[in-house]
């Protein structure tokens, strides 16, 4: 999820400079793959299969993850008027938009070099509408085939036996095939069971780092330097060795941290004071990424828990992919992943981050073009609110339109909101 | 009431379906006793409601007449308006007679507010209803029937009948049968619109969400044959377009008379498509709940909300302008909607490969001011007749 700048701005951990070559290189087999003859397959992060494509040896590439990296870049506003011209409508997810903008204007990934066509659209369904209509229009440009894999809604906040079934009927029946016909190799589920031990060994230790934000002050931010922890196990690295590798070094440089007594690593340093301490739903604002973090670093807020570092996997509460059973397993990822959580789950899993990394309040950052995440956040915000007695904020912005990022009114909104924090927390002192 | 004008029939039925009270549900649940379950569009099985003792009904947001106060603090501006309308009937009461309400698996708005109203009405019996976008009988077929068995066992928690075969078998013959003279009505307007205008079929349809399908079918009959014999309704020169992208939040009906003033026919449209969802008859020999799940795969109309395993998009409207010999293409969505706007480029691009002129624009169920679409639609349909007269 980091981009090469950003990134070298941020931290220069062992760990993240793995993970900057880890991208590196994997965007240069993408470039080089016409080439080599390597397979690629474009696929969604919720949901996304990642260890059964590298089974086969196909390279993963994850459309949201480069119209992030285009808003970071600076480049979505204009992909998005280019694809606004050519007929998509203001009102819909600005990252299609992106993507189809970046499409249009030569298809050049986040390290500037070109992404090759797909040899498959694998339509992971998972928790987002829009997914469906994105790889239809995408089927348009390509001719790459496309599988369709629909992955229930948890509507009940459960997962059943028929649900799990219908996702691994149709990996067996419809996806498997399909790989072994555009690689020419056959399922070997003893490699895919190897990976997936590799996953949930990164999965452990993406957990700790997670939840060493209980402890205060709290050594990570889990937001905004959350979303470049998620990276390597969101994307096209989940299963391999480096991504086992970096979740290593990760855990130990925040353990050196916590011996330390030291905060999180902004872009303005290490925080040193921690005055709140946060818990934020809904996915960032990425064409003011900086800016948006450095709003609440100047309050000193830290965020210690968020929802959006679970979309492509909600494994602190406890999922781990099981080699044992790897088709189930995959199914069960596929439908764990955060926005297939019905409203009472989230709201479940909002509250109780409140009360477990004792926050002060949290925060909605509501996005307009992710009627996935928002729609139903206001009612969220009170249900929260009248669970564990903390203040809610809500906060409007966009996923990669800066035309949607009003900076002045969303500081004025946060800065308005700390303040709401600051007196409860003196009054609570008084009392 | 069934007897009189085309435009008798088709007052008292928009007078049904604006009773966002719904007392002809709650006058049904009196005189029979069984439970009513509410259904957000597109499409839910009617059929397994209907042999459970249950009426189905249909919810279509709030429309025009609608005050919203409460309903704007659950959504934020950028959302569509239906499902704020739809929580305001529920928090005024209005919904209060329905045992519990299915949220079909149509878009993430609606999928969202499944879980609101799983919080706000914990008796109720709440469902999101998750058809299959894998139409293999084997996988998805399988998937939908235990679905439907779910479904039914939650209906019988709720107060409905257990499921018998033969009842199952006897809902879908009185379903085809109202599929039957829905299709003919339809048929008269592609052949004959001047006769049944788009803002009467609307209301009589309309009317089929709130009535029993034993009552809908009668009056869309006796609504047919006003029409057919109405000998004064002459046609005018006017453009025969075909309306797309408002099967979830309608339209006010002042927009569809707007557009109709404006100089189009509208031979068709997307509107209240549940009645037209399966194409045909749903098979009554055999499994019938089998057959239910295969109406759903493979006599299914293309919709935005479905994926489109083959061919391309667009062709399904491409082949609904031909065989409605449509000279144009309104596209007409409600604001801020996923489906029909994500669908739109690609469907547009259909329709420009095919020579088909088209025009777009968007409204919102309470949007009062039609001035501008009258302008656009006005103009759309002069151009087509010029056309049309070289
Ligand atoms: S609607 Fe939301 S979840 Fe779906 S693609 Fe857009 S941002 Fe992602
Ligand atoms: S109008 Fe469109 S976006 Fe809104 S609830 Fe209906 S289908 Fe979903």
């Amino acid at each position: 999820m980091a981009t090469a700048s950003v990134l070298a701005d941020v931290e220069k951990d062992r760990s993240q400079i793995r993970q900057k070559e880890m991208i590196a290189q994997h965007f240069d087999r993408l470039s080089e793959a016409p080439e080599t003859g390597e397979k690629v397959a474009y696929t969604f992060v919720p949901g996304n299969l990642t260890e059964l494509l590298l089974s086969f040896d196909i390279l993963p590439v994850l459309p949201e993850i480069n119209a992030l990296q285009a808003g970071m870049r600076g480049k979505s506003k204009d992909y998005i008027a280019l694809a606004e011209k050519l007929g998509h409508s203001e009102d819909v997810c600005t990252y299609v938009k992106s993507d189809i903008g970046m499409l249009k204007s030569g298809n050049i990934g986040p390290t500037g070099k070109r992404l090759p066509n797909p040899d498959l659209l694998l339509l992971s369904y998972t928790g987002c509408f829009t997914f469906l209509k994105w790889f239809e229009l995408l089927r348009e440009e390509y001719q790459a085939p496309v599988v369709m894999l629909h992955v229930p809604y948890q509507g009940d906040g459960k997962i059943t036996d028929s649900m799990r079934q219908y996702v691994v009927e149709q990996i067996k029946k419809k996806l498997i095939p399909t790989l072994e016909k555009i690689t020419g190799k056959a399922y070997d589920e003893d490699r895919l069971k190897e990976i997936l031990t590799r996953s949930a060994k990164a999965e452990d230790n993406l957990v700790w780092v997670l939840q060493s934000a209980k402890r205060t002050p709290s050594p990570i931010d889990a937001y905004f330097g959350g979303v470049y922890y998620i990276g390597p196990i969101f994307t096209a690295f989940r299963g391999t060795q480096d991504a086992v590798l970096y979740y290593e070094e990760l855990r130990a440089e925040i353990e050196e941290r916590i011996k330390a007594g030291a905060g999180p690593v902004t872009p303005e340093g290490e925080m040193t004071e921690e005055k709140y301490r946060i818990v934020v739903e809904g996915p960032p604002n990425w064409t003011s990424f900086r800016q948006f973090w450095k709003m609440f670093v100047d309050e000193g807020a830290v965020v210690v828990a968020s929802t959006y570092t679970k979309v492509g996997g909600v494994y602190d509460l406890g999922f781990r992919h099981d080699p044992t059973h790897p088709l189930e397993t995959l199914a069960d990822y596929c439908l764990g992943c955060y926005t297939n959580l019905n409203l009472p789950s989230r709201v479940d899993m909002i509250s109780r981050y409140v009360k477990e990394y004792s926050a002060d309040g949290f925060l909605i950052n509501s996005v307009k073009s992710c009627n996935s995440f928002s729609a139903g956040q206001l009612h969220m915000l009170r249900e929260v609110e009248g669970r564990v007695g903390k203040p809610g904020g809500f906060i409007e912005s966009d996923l990669v339109d800066p035309r949607y990022f009003s900076a002045a009114n969303i500081k004025n909104r946060l800065e308005s909101y700390f303040q709401m924090l600051e007196q409860k927390k003196a009054s609570g002192a008084a009392s | 009431m069934t007897e009189g004008r085309p435009e008798e029939i088709a007052a008292q039925a928009e007078t049904l379906s604006r009773d966002y009270r719904l007392s002809v549900v709650r006058d049904w649940k009196k005189e029979t006793g069984g439970i009513a379950i509410g259904y957000m569009p597109i499409y839910v099985p009617r059929e397994l409601l209907h042999a459970q003792g249950a009426l189905p009904v249909g919810l279509m947001g709030g429309g025009e007449d609608l005050e919203i106060i409460r309903g704007d603090a659950y959504y934020q501006s950028y959302i569509c308006h239906i499902p704020r309308s739809t929580i305001e009937l529920g928090l005024n009461g209005s919904l209060d007679c329905l045992d519990g309400v299915l949220f079909p698996a149509i878009c993430d708005v609606i999928r969202n507010l499944s879980g609101i109203w799983k919080m706000q009405f914990p008796e109720k019996l709440v469902r999101y209803l998750d058809v299959p976008q894998d139409f293999d009988p084997e996988i998805g077929g399988s998937f939908y029937h235990r679905e439907l068995l779910e479904l039914s066992a939650q209906i019988v928690e709720h107060g409905g009948k257990l499921l018998r075969p033969e009842a199952l078998a006897a809902s879908i013959t009185a379903y085809n049968e109202n599929r039957r003279v829905i299709a003919e009505v339809y048929e008269l307007r592609r052949q004959q619109p001047w006769k049944a205008p788009t803002h009467e079929v609307y209301s009589v349809m309309r009317a089929g969400l709130v009535l029993p399908v034993e009552k809908h079918t009668p009056l869309v009959r006796a609504y047919l044959e006003a029409a057919r014999g109405c000998a004064e309704r002459k046609p005018l020169d006017q453009a025969r377009v075909v309306v797309t992208g408002s099967f979830c939040e309608q339209p006010p009906i002042g927009l569809i008379k707007t557009l109709e003033r404006a100089g189009c026919y509208i031979v068709d449209d997307d509107y209240i498509q549940v009645h037209r969802f399966i194409k045909g008859d749903i098979k009554t020999d055999g499994d019938p709940l089998e057959n239910l799940v295969r109406a759903f795969l493979d006599q299914a109309i293309a919709s935005p909300t479905r994926y489109a395993e083959h061919g391309h998009k667009g062709e399904a409207l491409v082949d609904q302008v031909k065989k409605s010999a449509a000279e144009g293409v309104l596209f007409c969505a409600a604001s801020f909607c996923d489906p029909a706007l994500l669908d739109q480029p690609m469907a547009v691009k259909a329709v420009d490969k095919a020579g088909i002129p088209w025009t777009a624009f968007k409204y919102s169920e309470n949007g009062g001011q039609f001035q501008v679409i009258r302008e656009q639609a006005g103009t759309f349909a002069d151009s087509i007749k010029l056309w049309s007269e070289v």
